[in-house]
């Protein structure tokens, strides 16, 4: 159905995002002169339908650093495909210029050099100038959010999320779907969904009690544009209980249900639908897999793993949109659909440059107006970072680092955990750390830092459990989040291995001994799942660690040994 | 703060104490319980469908379907459990589908099966691994 040339015009339409400056090229002036709105914005229009992808914006409004994973294994069929290949690997891959603004934007390499010439990306103000001017050229595009949007910063816990839901309406989406906003809460929640003006979709969000479809959430919504009838189908994070405080939504289940979803496709093909998306949150591989079980699925727009891939994965006759997180990139797709049938495609991968990328004045005031009352308490300096900060990766990154040495040293801990999630900007050397900056990468309704004594042989468990949810080669039985990042612990896993086999060599790192499985250690973590919990919030702790510490520098981590078959 | 025992199994990293390994101790019990049911004959595949979560939400009631259209009963089985038997559906002549659901605890990441005899007396199986665990953060 997608022809060769079909394809080789998606392919060509992103590769027309590379280019730009030359290697080694990195002075701010020159990455300027090379890229231009224009460039970035550039796509020759194409068929009859335009959908906007936007997902995992995760409450960022204003422009951010964000590096991309340098680790992201794959394991089973997925190891080494994409989106599980990184840096110079992943340039080869697409056909990436080194040091170009690509490679900037999709791989981690060179990132502080290439940050100087760059600067900052995203921003919702940038996003919506790429959003007016996708609808100049195609007024009736679909703009769908994938979810992950109304949790992440300093002002979306004080707001309670209204300020991503006043954000975002001024963009005027089409449709969403969910995973974190769960977290403020069912009744928050509800609040929210129905008080928007666009459609709140999830054909797998379930009642608990009765184990059928849930009020509020509709599984889908039908939409005619350019004469032709589509039905965007929704897909929540299916571990949300799991994953999160399920404490926090007791009413609600969730699970891929694929074989609802095959119904819901089923439906909407009857109802006459021409084409047919689902906006997802499952993650990339559960996606993959699900393309080649639910027939009928024309595109899969894919969220919650936060990978940026310039070009549509094909599977069957489903193609997989990644858009990346943080609001760094909006994904345009061109499709041509006629006679129900989809005919071809033209993807873009749309960077938000910052600096190039003009901020639209309306969203600009409307950002302003959601932080104005918090600007004091955004902007508190703390401390400085001589380190590059950044969480990205299946393993600790730096700012996990930094969490876990405040863990430690401000609880008074032998062992930290903290928890692998993908969301947190990044910082590069030499910045200021604001307060906000430290809210960017530990905001969230259960913020508590515990502290308890964990047995040895219940912290092989923990590593145990939580590399099963990430490295077992099947995605359905993933979470899609990362290795738990541990402080004052190190140790060897072997991905390939089943699960309670693949850690081995706990070590204590303060004294350097083997990890007694009958002693207790003192841990101290934060995120708990547990209700009640109790302890002082993360940020807290983190804050007066850095305020102690004045300008933080970390050594690289060397504790996690990674086996990889 | 002090945690119990209970509550550390759910601190919020992904702890999920013995549950998290795999359960086979009950496997003569299981291949029992099938014998019992078929009578010692020959098993084949298709035809009944067991549908169950990837990864439970919560282990002690852990929602399951199964459907066997033509089914004369249909046994469910945990196979990691302590006491694998869960239920025998029995479908009588006037039975409009033979679709059954109901919810079972599980004590750990296992199996679940589904063993239906069919109207002829042949039988066929499904079985599905139902994932148990606490959990951590997702992206």
């Amino acid at each position: 159905m997608i022809s060769r040339r079909d394809f080789l015009q998606a392919a060509m339409a992103s590769a027309a995002l590379y280019g730009g400056s030359g290697f080694g090229n990195w002075s701010r002036l020159a990455a300027q002169q090379a890229l231009t709105q224009d460039d970035l914005l550039s796509f020759e229009k194409f068929g009859n339908v335009t959908l906007v992808h936007v997902t995992d914006i995760h409450a960022q409004l204003k422009p951010i650093w964000f590096r991309e994973p340098e680790i992201n294994l794959g394991v089973g069929k997925n190891k080494g495909r994409v989106p599980h290949i990184t840096g110079a690997e992943f340039r080869r891959f697409y056909g990436i210029e080194d040091g170009s603004p690509s490679h900037y934007a999709l791989s981690y390499d060179d990132f502080v050099a290439l940050g100087q010439g760059y600067g900052r990306m995203g921003g919702l103000d940038r996003v919506s100038t790429v959003v007016n001017a996708i609808r100049a050229d195609r007024p009736d595009a679909l703009l769908l959010d994938g979810g992950d949007t109304w949790h992440g910063s300093y002002t979306c816990y004080q707001t309670e999320g209204q300020d991503m839901v006043t954000a975002m309406n001024a963009l005027k989406p089409d449709a969403m779907t969910f995973h974190w906003e769960f977290t403020l809460g069912t009744q928050r929640v509800l609040e929210h969904v129905q008080s928007l003006p666009f459609a709140a979709l999830g054909q797998n969000i379930f009642d608990a009690e009765w184990d059928e479809p849930a009020e509020y959430f509709k599984p889908y919504e039908m939409f005619e544009r350019g004469g032709v009838k589509i039905a965007v189908i929704g897909q929540a994070f299916p571990y949300m209980p799991i994953a999160n405080p399920g404490w926090m939504f007791p009413e609600y289940s969730f699970g891929v249900r694929d074989e609802h979803m095959q119904e819901m496709v089923d439906e909407v093909r009857g109802q006459g639908a021409e084409l047919v998306v689902v906006l997802s949150h499952n993650g990339f591989d559960v996606d993959r897999k699900m393309a080649g079980i639910v027939s009928g699925i024309d595109v899969i727009l894919s969220g919650h793993t936060h990978d940026a891939l310039p070009e549509p994965v094909v599977v069957g006759e489903t193609i997989i949109i990644a858009s990346g997180s943080n609001g760094k990139f909006v994904s345009r797709v061109d499709l041509d659909v006629r006679d129900g049938q989809m005919l071809g495609f033209r993807h873009k991968l749309i960077p938000v440059f910052s600096d190039v990328i003009a901020p639209d004045p309306a969203m600009t005031t409307v950002i302003d107006e959601i932080r104005a009352p918090y600007l004091a308490d955004l902007e508190e300096v703390v401390g400085t970072t001589d380190s590059l900060l950044y969480r990205r990766g299946n393993f600790n990154g730096s700012w996990d680092d930094l969490i876990c040495q405040a863990l430690l040293e401000e609880r008074e801990a032998e062992i930290a955990l903290s928890p692998g999630v993908r969301w947190g900007p990044s910082l590069m050397p030499g910045d200021p750390i604001k307060r906000e900056d430290i809210w960017n990468v530990t905001s969230m309704t259960y913020g508590e830092a515990y502290r308890t004594e964990m047995t040895g042989e219940f912290l092989k468990i923990v590593l145990e459990d939580v590399g099963d949810n990430l490295f077992n080669p099947d995605p359905y039985y993933q979470q899609g989040g990362d290795m738990v990042r541990t402080g004052g612990l190190g140790y060897r896993i072997d991905i390939t291995k089943p699960q309670g086999e693949r850690i081995s060599d706990m070590t204590l790192l303060k004294t350097g001994e083997a990890i007694d499985p009958a002693h207790s250690y003192v841990v101290a973590g934060w995120a708990s799942v547990n209700e009640g919990t109790e302890g002082p919030q993360i940020w807290d702790v983190v804050e007066s660690h850095i305020r102690r510490m004045g300008t933080v520098t970390l050594d690289p981590n060397n504790s996690v040994q990674v086996v990889t078959g | 703060m002090s945690f119990t025992r209970r509550q550390s199994l759910a601190l919020g990293l992904g702890t999920a104490a013995a549950v998290a390994l795999p359960f086979r101790p009950a496997l003569a019990a299981v291949e029992d319980d099938i014998a019992a049911f078929t009578g010692g004959a020959e098993v084949g595949s298709g035809g009944v469908t067991l549908t169950a979560p990837e990864i439970a939400e919560n282990g002690n009631t852990v929602p399951i379907e199964v459907s066997a259209p033509g089914a004369a009963s249909i046994l469910v089985l945990a196979a990691g459990n302590p006491n694998p038997g869960v239920a025998t559906f029995n479908f009588g002549p006037l039975a409009a589908s033979q679709t059954a659901s109901t919810r079972i605890r599980l004590a750990g990441t296992q199996d679940v099966v589904a063993i239906a005899k069919m109207a002829d007396g042949s039988f066929a199986s499904d079985r599905k691994e139902v994932k148990v665990t606490i959990g951590g953060c997702g992206g």
